[in-house]
């Protein structure tokens, strides 16, 4: 990386394309198709990835996995140490969980703290067959022993930069942030 | 770990619910917003979330309660709160100690909360101004019941869409109703038009400077109304020389199946409990109005919830809402 250079993008459309279609195919080859598959977004980078990648499945396979999203806001193991609270999100889980093989889908896999509160949340929501996770980018760091089931690319990234992940169709892009200019937060 | 929220609350949320008293606009649509997300815990087969584990609230209620207080306790326990009831004749209450003692006492006990009922007004924020915790007004006097109120305004949102700009007819005994009290705060700080109905002996001194119609009849009142908010006369009043009778009263305030389908069709109709069968609402049957009495029980539980999730979820008398740029950034 060029250290005059804060920001890197690592992936552009085409590539983050031929990404989900790989990871959309490793579902299916894992799961042995589309049947009882259910994808599950963590809200809010999670949710239009399961809804592409529920668009893949159906146009490779002819049917259609149901798609959901969840706010795990509640379930965090921060939120009583913060001064300000999230804005809470509607989770919408269109169908029952009990029995299925549940794909949870984030952006960006981290510490994996994140996880930890959707598999909770999946729990309390019933009783899946299992849970599977997928990523777009794993950009390592973990904290708990989580791991993910399907990668889209794995990112070495020091522990204060900011991956940013852009959906938008057309113009999807993965972006690498170091904090002394991307720091927008702060 | 990096802070990966905008750091952009909004003014902060203020440790109590006391009163809906100079609460905004934009505080009260973000409450109800936070309510819509916690009516799903309802749906889940586990139906708790583990926001406020390891803290305490104390219902402590001077004045009888079934549906608030049972409201408060289940939303509390859904956000996995410990949750202590104290009812005044089963304590030191009846020994003489002081309001005021009681609730240091109580939070010395550990809470982290406390939902008050009392009879006299502004006895919550008596009660915020001695402790340290956070204090909800569940009812205070004659005075007021915001979270009453905030679930009303929930329940006309789900039912009608949206609040502002509907015409509200509150019928009944407005002066001794801190519900009213309440409602027309709220319901003025989203844009209602609000009509109140009620024989003069139970409307409130200084009532012209209200941002309220007044009607005495029924009829004109609800007229057209696509919210009708019947409040319970509560029946110590008939005895008290503000109405002739209580069947005087029914007759020319009842709200009956005949008199709604004739001038108000289209209009929800609440309560905010217990309903007096053939006083406020007559007959056994109900109406084919939308008559959302339940629901706003159901609601009430998760209105309930975001209120305690905001003033008790983040740390300490601190907490405010942020309502912007969350961005789950995989955390």
């Amino acid at each position: 990386m060029n250290p005059a250079d804060p920001s890197r993008q690592l992936l552009d459309p085409p590539r983050v394309d031929r990404i989900l279609r790989r990871m959309a195919h490793e579902i299916l080859e894992k799961n042995q198709g589309p049947a009882g598959l259910y994808l599950v977004g963590i809200l809010q980078g999670g949710e239009p990835l399961a809804k592409r990648l529920a668009d893949l499945i159906e146009s490779f396979e002819g049917i259609r996995p149901p798609a959901g999203a969840l706010d795990v806001t509640l379930y965090r193991d921060d939120l009583s140490g913060r001064e300000a609270l999230p804005l809470l999100r509607q989770s919408h889980l269109p169908l029952s969980i009990d029995g299925k093989k549940i794909v949870l889908v984030d952006d960006v896999l981290f510490t994996g703290r994140t996880v930890r509160a959707a598999m909770d949340f999946l729990v309390d929501f019933g009783r899946p067959a299992r849970i599977m996770l997928a990523v777009l980018v794993d950009r390592g760091h973990r904290e708990l022993p989580i791991r993910a089931d399907f990668v889209g690319k794995n990112i070495p990234t020091a522990h204060d930069e900011r991956v940013l992940v852009d959906l938008a169709p057309g113009a999807e892009s993965v972006t690498v942030v170091r904090p002394s200019q991307g720091d927008l937060h702060a | 770990m990096p802070e990966r929220l905008m750091p952009t609350p909004l003014p902060a949320f203020g440790p109590h619910l006391l009163s809906l008293s100079g609460m905004t606009q934009e505080r009260i649509v973000g409450i109800l917003d936070a309510a819509e997300a916690f009516l799903d815990v309802g749906q889940q087969s586990v139906k708790k979330v583990p926001v406020l584990r390891g803290k305490t609230l104390v219902n402590l209620f001077y004045e009888s309660s079934t549906r608030t207080r049972s409201s408060f306790e289940i939303a509390a326990k859904r956000l996995s709160a410990d949750v202590i009831n104290v009812t005044p004749s089963q304590s030191s209450v009846t020994k003489g100690e002081s309001l005021s003692d009681t609730v240091k006492t109580i939070e010395a006990l550990g809470a982290d909360g406390i939902v008050i009922r009392h009879a006299s007004s502004g006895a919550a924020e008596f009660v915020a101004e001695r402790v340290e915790c956070h204090v909800v007004n569940g009812g205070d006097g004659c005075h007021e019941h915001p979270t009453q109120a905030l679930l009303d305004l929930f329940t006309i949102r789900k039912k009608k869409g949206r609040v502002a700009g509907l015409t509200v007819a509150i019928v009944g005994d407005i002066l001794h109703s801190r519900v009213a009290r309440s409602n027309i705060l709220g319901l003025s700080a989203l844009g209602a038009k609000i009509r109140l109905v009620a024989p003069p002996t139970l409307l409130p001194r200084g009532i012209d400077r209200w941002p309220v119609t007044v009607y005495d009849r029924l009829d004109r009142g609800i007229d057209g109304a696509d919210v009708v908010m019947a409040l319970r006369l509560q029946l110590e009043r008939a005895s008290g020389g503000y109405i002739p009778s209580l069947a005087e009263y029914s007759r020319l305030y009842g709200l009956s199946r005949e008199v709604l389908e004739r001038h108000a069709p289209q209009a929800v109709v609440l309560h905010p409990g217990p309903v007096n069968r053939g006083v406020e609402i007559s007959g056994e049957e109900l109406f084919c109005n939308d008559v959302a009495i339940l629901d706003q029980v159901e609601y009430g539980v998760a209105v309930r919830m975001a209120v305690l999730y905001l003033l008790m979820g983040g740390r300490g008398e601190e907490s405010s809402l942020l309502a912007a740029g969350s961005r789950g950034e995989g955390l």
